[in-house]
């Protein structure tokens, strides 16, 4: 089918097949690898992307369900020069050892933080029990969100 | 802490930033020109015999390129995936070891093992022709159970039995008359659950072959690309070294399950070469939990003797290893060598004798997983030595206490073969005593009592034989591989620094600590400094990342470079100051004689620029070594578990965890933190919820995040952890390793609490809450 979406800022026309996952336009036909995939059952949130503003996981999409939406990735919330305050969360608190659920994690911390006002460690537990971390042993992400929602300082994005 | 980039300081990881913005290049985001995409064809059976295969349907669909079968590899030549460790039994014969073709020919013996691979233009084109392929399976008896698998039907054919080796180690003799002159004999039956590794990134592979040149290239999801490199060149024979590159990029987290020389990048190398162009994989989950080796399982029996006084005289440890359906890399070692040496745990016990049978089960072979056959130690010390503080009455940290091992004792020999060198137990166990409240523990016990909960705590003092390994000793026991690593040092016209290690970072943060010892050593700042691994193209030559040897033994080598690199310095100085190069002295990257002075750079530079220069001098400043440990390093420490337990529902609560760790010298903190609370989480899951299940007929049951339950952020508490530090004797660091310790005393520690809280009950990982409120009487 043809669709329209844009990714983080930039709009696209595209022709994909029904089945085609909304991961998979953002990996394999935009080459944005930021996004990953863990598993094939819509449980671990490496592949979480905001879709108009809200934390989704992306293998658990048709791109066609995209149509006319916004998507932004790990790509489009800041640079190596300007990290996004939840990246710099991450860093500053050692919350990513290999970095494979990374972007997943920040995406879906960023929407977390966004939605509420004022998250404790609980909150942040109970907020990221979709996305699997095997290295971390999640006690520097918990804290990295709370430094991040301290970053951001109320709704940044 | 110290402050800066040296040694001691907390330095933020430089790769973060490329993780954190979604640059990082792992192998599923890489592409190549022309390539295609491999599906395996995989049993869905436990054990059957492999009749006609029939792919014409698959081969006649678009974007079918071609299919693959185990006769096709055979008849090409492909070896045999060897295991790298022979293991004798008690008798001295050999251990048994049943063929495993990289692709199977006649017989299938596990579900999902691959015996065939189609090839097509797309990922979809692949997957649709793998669906079409039909295979005539006659179905055969499967053998799942580890415990009754010895009399059982033999899996493999013209083997004898299912035994893969009777293996013993210590005096029988001594610890049986031991434990028949105990004062009081501790007996317990446990089992060490079989765990799933799920490294969040699944295993990948690309294959390239170029015809021109004959060169092969591998891009790899693998912890070790050289031994890789190694394994497919002299063993399995797809390419010869010279001719064969393996490149690992950003690994996402192996935990060991990426060390292993497994079928599927075998295959899609090998078949790459048949078809002419790339072949990528990717495996999808599922593949994860069938394929990937698994970890633990273990049943064992073990007896612990006690004299009058409380001290331990004898322990008798009797384990039956579950080895899966063929002998991975390691797979023999695991339960043996990494397991039966560390049974002396940090106490004086006299006697020890440990027996392990290996067993061959139709299930997914069983290798190493973090901490590797130390964590099944730990467990079956600890649960012991617990157990045995409740039957006596003593305190569960006082009769540790008088057993263990005292800092005047070192260096100790113990019963099991191993030296330790250094360590101050009880300095661990003093400082988590007090970061526990150990002394408050009644109190609170009281407070859950009161709101209806059972609160228990529990220990584990254990100890890990790291920094793997003395490549003289491992070859004597059976190793085929030395177990040293390399590194080089090249300083650079300008002054900067290419670091290139044998070892590789999944995650461990090797670009940000090697590049602070570096800087440390040679006085170059941190930002000049580049760490390069995992690439058998640029560095000479690596063993890689496992057993918490990446420091220990790979650090070393690069002080052991640094060392080179100053000693040739010092004789271009001492030729730029006009004196001997015993004149120089060389401190924070200054050389120096007298008055005179030049710093690393200029001397660098001379020596590429070489004008006015010693006449017997190579140009340039780099250097290489290989640097083999001169014994095993051996971090230890005190967990300590609190839990509280819902009597209605079972439902365990991990309300605390306390880690103290002796890992000697650290040069990242924070990393050092991050390691440990990452082991403790997979510890937790292994004690609590993990649990890979096979039912009569060899069909997996965990076989995805529905139902092989991992940690999430809400089943764990914020950790507690602290370290002491007595420095390793043997290397020039100082340093014992650290990222396996978590997974080693947390699983005793977390079940020695919930049996407290059950007064005693010998309850079986995964505690689940199905478990613990059966064990408090549900029906
Ligand atoms: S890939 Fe695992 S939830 Fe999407
Ligand atoms: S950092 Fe490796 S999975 Fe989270």
């Amino acid at each position: 089918m043809n669709m329209t979406i844009t990714v983080n800022g930039a709009s696209h026309q595209l022709d994909v097949p029904d089945n085609e996952l909304l991961v998979d336009l953002l990996r394999e036909r935009l080459r944005l690898t930021g996004t990953h995939v863990g598993c094939d059952t819509s449980q671990c949130g490496a592949c979480t992307v905001h879709l108009d503003g809200r934390a989704v996981k992306s293998c658990s999409l048709f791109a066609a369900q995209a149509d006319g939406g916004s998507v932004t990735t790990i790509e489009g919330i800041g640079t190596p020069g300007d990290l996004h305050p939840m990246q710099r969360a991450f860093r500053e608190c050692h919350g990513l050892q290999c970095g494979f659920c990374t972007p997943g994690m920040i995406m879906r911390a960023i929407d977390l933080v966004a939605r509420s006002d004022g998250l404790d460690g609980g909150a942040v537990r109970d907020g990221l029990e979709g996305n699997l971390c095997r290295c971390t042993g999640y006690h520097n992400i918990v804290h990295a969100v709370l430094k991040g929602q301290e970053l951001m300082g109320g709704n940044d994005e | 802490m110290s402050e800066g980039t040296g040694i001691g300081a907390s330095v933020k990881r430089r790769e973060d930033v490329r993780f954190l913005t979604g640059s990082g290049t792992y192998t599923d985001d890489l592409n190549q020109p022309g390539q295609t995409y491999g599906v395996f064809l995989r049993s869905p059976h436990a054990r059957a015999r492999i009749g006609a295969i029939d792919a014409s349907e698959a081969l006649a669909l678009d974007g079918v390129l071609a299919v693959y079968t185990g006769q096709d590899s055979a008849a090409d030549g492909l070896g045999d995936l060897p295991c790298g460790w022979l293991v004798k039994s008690k008798d001295g014969s050999d251990m048994v070891s049943a063929p495993r073709p990289p692709l199977a020919v006649t017989q299938v013996n596990y579900v999902g093992e691959p015996y065939g691979l189609v090839v097509g233009e797309t990922l979809a084109a692949a997957q649709q022709g793998a669906e079409l392929v039909m295979t005539d399976f006659t179905e055969l008896n499967p053998v799942v159970d580890p415990a009754s698998a010895a009399d059982s039907e033999t899996i493999h054919e013209g083997l004898d039995s299912n035994v893969v080796y009777d293996w013993g180690l210590g005096d029988e003799e001594a610890t049986d008359a031991a434990l028949a002159g105990a004062a009081h004999v501790t007996q317990l039956d446990l089992s060490n659950n079989r765990l799933i590794p799920n490294a969040i990134e699944p295993r990948a592979a690309i294959g390239v072959y170029e015809a021109a040149s004959g060169d092969y290239t591998l891009y790899a999801t693998t912890q070790n690309p050289h031994l890789e490199r190694l394994v497919l060149a002299a063993f399995v024979q797809v390419a010869p070294e010279h001719k064969l590159r393996v490149v690992a990029p950003d690994v996402g987290g192996g935990f060991g399950s990426k060390i292993f020389i497994y079928p599927e990048e075998t295959i899609v190398l090998w078949a790459a070469g048949k078809l002419g162009r790339p072949i990528k994989w990717t495996a999808h989950r599922y593949e994860s939990f069938l394929a990937d080796a698994h970890g633990r399982d273990h049943i064992t029996h073990a007896q612990l003797g006690l004299d009058r006084d409380g001290r331990f005289v004898a322990l008798k440890v009797s384990t039956t290893a579950n080895i899966g359906a063929y002998l991975s890399t390691f797979g023999s070692s695991v339960p043996t060598f990494l397991y039966g040496t560390l049974l002396a745990g940090q106490y004086k016990t006299p006697n020890i004798y440990v027996e392990t049978l290996g067993v061959y089960t139709n299930t997914c072979p069983v290798d190493a997983y973090r901490g590797a056959g130390r964590p099944e130690a730990t467990f079956v010390v600890e649960r012991m030595v617990e157990t045995a503080a409740r039957e006596l009455g003593r305190d569960p940290a006082e009769l540790r206490r008088l057993n263990m091992i005292q800092p005047e004792d070192f260096p100790y020999e113990t019963p099991v073969a191993l030296v330790y060198d250094t360590g101050d137990y009880e300095a661990s166990l003093d400082k988590a005593l007090e970061l526990a409240d150990y002394g408050g523990f009644e109190a609170r016990r009281r407070e859950s009592a009161a709101a209806g909960k059972r609160r228990g705590v529990g220990f584990a003092c254990y100890i890990e034989a790291c920094g793997i390994a003395p490549s003289q000793l491992a070859i004597s026991l059976g190793a085929g591989v030395g177990l040293y690593e390399s590194g080089e040092i090249r300083i650079n016209p300008t002054g900067s620094v290419s670091v290139f290690t044998g070892a590789h970072s999944h995650g461990q943060g090797h670009e940000t600590t090697f590049a602070q010892v570096v800087s440390d050593k040679l006085g170059i700042p941190f930002d000049d400094i580049e760490i390069v691994h995992g690439d058998s193209g640029r560095m000479e030559f690596g063993l890689g990342t496992y057993g918490s040897r990446s420091l220990a033994v790979g650090g070393s080598a690069l002080i052991v470079a640094a060392d080179k690199i100053i000693a040739k310095g010092k004789k271009i100085a001492a030729h730029m100051m006009e004196t001997t190069d015993d004149n120089v002295d060389f401190e924070d990257g200054t050389f120096s004689s007298g008055n005179q002075q030049a710093t690393i750079q200029e001397v660098a530079f001379a020596s590429y620029v070489p004008a006015d220069y010693p006449e017997d001098l190579e140009p340039g400043l780099s250097e290489k070594a290989f640097y083999d440990p001169k014994n095993f390093t051996y971090p230890a420490g005190t967990h300590i578990a609190e839990v509280e337990v819902d009597e209605e529902t079972g439902e365990v609560d991990l309300v605390s965890f306390v880690a103290v760790d002796d890992f000697g010298e650290i040069i990242n903190p924070m990393i050092v933190d991050g390691q440990v609370h990452g082991g403790l989480a997979q510890g937790a899951g292994q004690a609590l919820m993990e649990h890979g299940r096979y039912d009569d007929y060899g069909q997996l049951q965990t076989g995805s995040y529905m139902d092989y339950c991992m940690p999430r952020a809400d089943d764990l508490p914020d950790f507690v952890v602290d370290t002491t530090v007595t420095a390793c004797t043997h290397n020039p660091l100082g340093v014992k390793g650290c990222g396996e310790a978590g997974a080693i005393g947390s699983p005793a520690a977390i079940i020695n609490a919930i049996s407290d809280a059950l007064d005693g009950h010998n309850i079986a990982m995964p505690a689940t809450s199905e478990q613990v409120w059966r064990a408090l009487g549900g029906k």
